[in-house]
């Protein structure tokens, strides 16, 4: 008899208790014995060469342990897609805040003083610090053309398009840098031993990226390294390859020192130097039909990767692939290109590529829509994919999704139709400007094409002498619900209670390289593994004639227990095979790009202050396709914070440059949204199943992000009359596109004279 | 955290006159700690330049709300929670309470204190406009005994004081004749909580059969001092509220206020959205607002 | 509140924490959340700013609510100070806490301590707040994961059943 009701609830959180007590053990939590603190000595220039590092008399060198790049074992670099990226800057620097030496005591408070107590003279070089810029070329400083990698996708025809076109809509949209500010600083722990090698615990997303960097930066095999998961802070993307530098430098002051060694950054180092979301430039022009069907287009995407390649290549192709929506194009030619600046290298977040492409289609639908005279609704079901139809890179859309209804159901819920004409009224009067915007998007999970084949993910479910199992998987927790529901999935396929799965901390000693935590593929790719291996274990206890083919709970353990007698514990474990209707060529990038699609529809009420020309979102309806929902409340959870951090990169969070260095690395001075700030989230999900995910659940973490910030801007436009193409938008950005005095106040004048009631 | 607690010396005399002999003995030397709202998050920064701090945290002589016939008396040491609880304060000086709550979160206005506001200096600090409008008064204490400033006068330059080396504010006064005012105050922020302003106004105002009697306007973060607009006033006072006067009211506040590009906002968007503070104002106030708000 | 010292810059300081009659001699500028989490190994208050933004380091000081990165540990003196670790060991949070497991309110968990300090503070003065004061009153606490809804979610119905304990 199998327990139902495990996947599909909301079970409570694995490790809640230990959340909500204080007793949740983060890295910063822990002290090992004789440990010292390492902190890290920055460039303050971005481009030139180091000619003579001082180190100030005020300090006592003695006392303190100092690592350069001659203290790197093997090879001085952050391993990653290019090795292009020192772990110490070596007399050459690209950016602000590149990391030149290191310095470890054991008094954490002196490390400050004896950091800035090092002056460093250099010779400076011009340097580049956005998109345009390191187009001209006058500065190249990376590769022969600034270059770090293209994406060609050509669907159909395009050049054919444009003489038969009833419209030719043309439309260019920024977005900034933003800063993922999980709430937990990054930091790591490491020590060394001469026998066991390196071990270090950090704050991370992916253990497996650190072994390898380790592996490479120490010239150590891969038994001589370990990665230990901490409880970690909040990640979104922002641990995803950072923690690698880290974990390096605490290696190399925990080699030469001897001792373990704890680097804990501060706010303000967290958010100058390391990584943020990747600036974006996509440039629209389209043909379209008089009834407002694209023939065809011409996109092209351009990311600002800083100063190493780092993970651009990665972020650029999903925001390639996504630059084409939820639409049907039957041609179109998509030019990406990452190009590199002087800024500090940027990196994954959340979405990663695809809030920034999304964020252009979404905007241009609207501007295509008036252009041609319909509406924002009209402009989307005239080309929304349908079943049977191919993406830009020609994936055929196998199941069956009706954007059409989707949308119709978004528009119930917030009431779009009527508050469009209320808005519509209430505008001619005084007082705040209303709006209401719709985004229409999809968000592929799991990593690109060939990327899942690529990774070869492996997990483990082990027997336990007590009955139970245990989940062996490097995928983190950091407050997605990794953990909850993968065990959840376990309990459920086994016909376990829930109490009876326990799942190991990530431990690259303990856990097999499950893949990285990220690309929305844990609970989909991962969960469904996981799954298999479960099932590796049902399978052996029924042929061992353990158990029979229905059982209880209880018997199950028993059947567990008795198995861990006779034959001591056992691991079933399941390695990910590409399934076979998942088809992509890298060469062309064309074919399947994700073995599914998660769809949303996304609305947005907004008011524009009159006074302050501060906009809010006083109503957001997400509405979702997620194939299935195997935790509600955690899925709800999971939209909700997408959807705020998507508000804030609309509406709040500019990271301000000077010369490529962040000026505003405090979280007084970049804007993220309090509780106050938020009226109503509404979430809604439908769900078509998956086959290529557990429990037909598909990747959901990322899907949020991307829909929000043109919700909004689209609202926001509506509400106003004027078109805006960049986020962030601040009420300074509002009030200078409104214009003079004069032009202002026709927008927010009212009829009445004062005095009136 | 980029100080070492090693190299700052921190005292607690426990006393008022304990605390004013240690600044008499050494003027200047002793930087007076409050709630430390402003001074830690310098001091965490690495960059607080005072070595020796004297805590004046909680000294009941400062931290009493005296309410007399004609005025109120706030000691300096007065949270911003226990401004937002006085009941004097609510009743009568609401642009004061308002500030208060504007004022970080509930955890930050547990600590910071009213005198800590006004001596940090900060043409940014929430309270100081509605301390210009109501015409406050400082009660300033030192061994040598006590003066009494024009508050209007207090702030000399950016982040300088009148406040000599080895005084402090004892009390804030205020005198209780604005309760016939209408009272209106508005922050402009980032977002609506935590946040430091971009702008703000408090403004007091009087009307009779539509015309201004009196009219009061201070704003913060405009110039390198807390506002008084006061040539904008004077367009304003014995005048008839009408479209052309909220034309004239936004010129010249937009004119007489002098703010910059930072990190927080652009010269322009305040100049701007300032004329918008005060047409808003002139609105409600010719709407009907007789009382506070 | 007085302070005698050694060398210049130490004191002793006696406080009670979580119900403990607590001695220490320490830095008098030494951060309280230092103090609490170094000198006394309750690493459940956390540091997410150092400048008081973020509310991840709330502790009850005499009652009140207040961020512990910005207190210097010779104000603590006298004081009782009540942390995350003391609110579980007493139960006096048990509904809140309870609260936020079932509602989702804790994701990655890092604000979560401070968060439960805030609400908890809010409850004990207002044992029946709005949503509106709700989000006052946790708006000195950031939270980056949840958006706030389910944590609200949380606080509200705590106040609706009137079961903070």
């Amino acid at each position: 008899m199998k327990n139902s009701n495990i996947v599909g609830a909301s079970v409570p959180r694995l490790e809640g208790r230990d959340k909500i007590s204080g007793q949740a053990r983060y890295v910063d939590d822990m002290k090992l014995p004789e440990m010292l603190y390492g902190a890290t000595v920055r460039s303050r220039i971005a481009r030139g060469t180091v000619r003579k590092i001082n180190f100030g008399s005020e300090i006592n060198w003695e006392e303190f342990v100092i690592v350069g790049p001659a203290d790197i074992p093997g090879r001085n670099c952050i391993a990653l897609i290019d090795d292009d990226q020192p772990c110490l800057a070596d007399g050459v620097v690209n950016h602000p805040e590149e990391p030149l030496l290191l310095l470890a005591h054991p008094d954490r408070h002196l490390l400050a003083k004896a950091v800035e107590a090092i002056t460093v003279e250099y010779d400076s070089l011009p340097a580049i610090f956005n998109i345009q810029e390191s187009e001209t070329l006058a500065q190249v400083i990376w590769g022969v053309d600034n270059t770090f990698k293209t994406y060609l996708i050509e669907k159909g025809d395009v050049d054919a398009v444009w003489e038969r076109a009833d419209y030719v809509v043309e439309g260019e949209y920024t977005t900034g840098a933003q800063e993922q500010l999980y709430i937990e600083n990054n930091g790591m722990v490491a020590q060394f031993d001469a026998e066991k090698g390196v071990t270090v615990w950090g704050s991370l997303q992916c253990p497996y990226y650190i072994h390898k960097a380790l592996m490479k930066l120490c010239g150590l095999p891969a038994d001589k390294v370990r990665v230990v998961q901490m409880e970690t802070g909040g990640a979104f993307g922002g641990k995803e390859e950072y923690p690698s530098m880290i974990a390096a430098h605490a290696v190399l002051l925990a080699i030469k020192s001897g001792k373990p060694v704890k680097i804990i950054y501060d706010r303000m180092e967290d958010m100058t130097a390391t990584t943020k979301r990747h600036p974006s430039r996509t440039r629209h022009r389209t043909a379209v039909s008089k009834s407002g069907k694209i023939l065809g287009g011409e996109i092209e995407f351009t990311i600002d990767g800083g100063a190493y390649k780092t993970l651009s290549p990665v972020v650029l192709s999903r925001g390639a692939i996504h630059a084409g929506g939820a639409y049907y194009w039957p041609n179109v030619r998509i030019r990406a290109k990452a190009v590199a600046t002087n800024m500090p290298p940027h990196g994954a977040f959340r979405g990663f590529g695809a809030p920034q492409s999304l964020f252009a289609l979404e905007r241009h639908m609207d501007r295509i829509a008036e252009a041609v005279g319909i509406s924002a609704l009209e402009i989307r079901r005239q080309n929304f994919l349908k079943t049977g139809q191919t993406t830009t890179t020609e994936q055929v859309v196998h199941e069956e999704i009706d954007l059409d209804k989707l949308l119709d159901r978004a528009l119930k819920l917030s009431d779009y139709h009527a508050k469009k004409e209320k808005f519509a009224a209430d505008n001619q009067q005084n007082g705040g400007k209303k709006g209401i915007g719709i985004a229409a998007f999809l968000h592929g999970a799991g990593f690109t094409g060939s990327g899942e084949r690529f990774l070869g993910s492996e997990v483990g479910v082990e027997v336990r002498a007590d009955g139970g199992v245990r989940v062996l998987v490097s995928s983190t927790e950091f407050g997605q619900g990794t953990k909850t529901v993968l065990c959840q999935i376990v309990a459920e396929t086994l016909g376990l209670r829930y109490e009876d799965v326990e799942i190991a901390q990530p431990d690259t000693q303990e856990v097999p390289n499950s893949g990285p935590t990220v690309a929305s593929r844990t609970v989909m790719v991962v969960g469904k593994l996981v799954q298999s291996a479960a099932i590796g274990i049902r399978d052996t206890l029924k042929a061992s004639g353990k158990i029979a083919d229905s059982y209880s709970a209880e018997e199950f353990r028993a059947a567990c227990q008795a198995y861990v007698e006779k034959n001591g514990t056992f691991r079933s474990i399941a390695k990910y095979e590409q399934p076979e209707d998942v088809i992509w060529d890298e060469e062309k990038y064309r074919g399947s790009a994700y073995a599914a699609f998660a769809w949303a529809v996304y609305v947005a009420e907004v008011t524009v202050d009159p006074v302050t020309y501060s906009a809010s979102v006083d109503d957001f309806v997400a509405l979702q396709e997620v194939g299935k929902v195997l935790h509600p409340t955690l899925a709800k959870g999971q939209i909700i914070g997408g959807v705020v951090q998507g508000i804030g990169f609309a509406l709040y969070e500019k990271v301000i440059w000077e010369n490529g260095r962040m000026q505003n690395g405090q979280m007084t001075n970049y804007i993220i949204p309090t509780s106050a700030d938020l009226r109503s989230i509404r979430v809604h999900f439908e769900e078509l199943g998956n086959v290529h995910g557990a429990y037909g659940a598909k990747g959901i973490g990322e899907l949020p992000m991307d829909g929000p910030a043109p919700a909004v801007v689209n609202a926001i436009a509506d509400a106003l009359g004027i078109p805006f193409d960049s986020v962030p938008l601040l009420p300074e950005d509002i009030f200078d596109a409104l214009g003079d005095g004069t032009a202002r106040e026709d927008v927010f004048s009212s009829p009445r004279e004062p005095g009136g009631r | 955290m980029r100080a070492q607690p090693a190299e700052y010396e921190l005292v607690a005399p426990g006393s008022l006159p304990a605390v004013l002999a240690l600044l008499a003995a050494a003027p200047g030397r002793w930087l007076p700690i409050a709630g430390g709202t402003d001074v830690m998050v310098q001091y965490s920064a690495g960059k607080l330049p005072a070595r020796k701090l004297v805590s004046i945290w909680n000294l009941p002589e400062l931290r009493r709300i005296e309410n007399l016939a004609d005025e109120i008396q706030i000691g300096a040491g007065c949270t911003y929670t226990d401004l937002r609880e006085c009941e004097v304060i609510n009743r009568e000086f609401g642009l004061l309470s308002a500030a208060a709550g504007w004022t970080g979160g509930i955890a930050n206005q547990n600590r910071g204190t009213i005198g800590g506001n006004i001596v940090n200096g900060s043409p940014a600090a929430d309270s100081l406009p509605a301390l210009l409008v109501y015409e406050a008064e400082l009660l300033l204490v030192s061994v040598k005994g006590e003066r009494r400033v024009h508050y209007s006068s207090f702030h000399t330059d950016y982040r300088k004081t009148q406040l000599a080396p080895d005084e402090l504010i004892r009390a804030i006064c205020v005198k209780k004749r604005f309760s016939e005012y209408y009272a209106h105050a508005r922050k402009v922020g980032a977002r609506n909580a935590q946040a430091i302003s971009k702008i703000c106004l408090a403004a007091l105002g009087r009307i009779a059969k539509g015309v201004v009697e009196d009219i009061r306007l201070a704003m913060g973060s405009v110039a390198t001092v807390p506002l008084r607009l006061s040539a904008t006033e004077s367009v304003l006072k014995g005048k008839r509220i009408d479209r052309a006067l909220l034309r004239l009211a936004r010129a010249a506040a937009a004119a007489e206020v002098r703010p910059i590009d930072d990190i927080r906002s652009t010269a322009r968007y305040r100049a701007g959205v300032t004329g918008n503070l005060v047409a808003e104002f002139l609105e409600r106030l010719s709407a009907g607002g007789t009382k506070s708000e | 509140m007085t302070g005698s010292s050694q060398r210049s810059t130490e004191c002793k300081i006696s406080f009670n924490v979580n119900g403990h009659a607590t001695s220490l001699q320490i830095h008098a500028m030494e951060r309280l959340l230092d103090v609490l989490r170094h000198e006394l190994g309750l690493t459940g208050t956390k540091e997410g700013c150092g400048e008081g933004e973020c509310g991840s380091c709330s502790v009850l000081m005499d009652g009140l609510l207040v961020n512990s990165c910005l207190i210097p540990a010779l104000q603590a003196n006298g004081a009782s100070i009540v942390t995350i670790e003391g609110l579980t060991a007493d139960s006096s949070a048990k509904g809140l806490q309870q609260a936020f497991l079932k509602c989702g309110a804790a994701q990655c968990g890092i604000c979560t301590p401070g968060m439960i300090l805030a609400a908890f503070h809010l409850l004990s003065k207002k044992p029946q707040p709005s949503v509106d004061e709700i989000r006052e009153g946790l708006a000195g606490n950031l939270c980056r994961c949840t958006g706030y809804m389910q944590i609200v979610e949380a606080v509200a119905e705590v106040a609706r059943s009137g079961a903070a304990r």
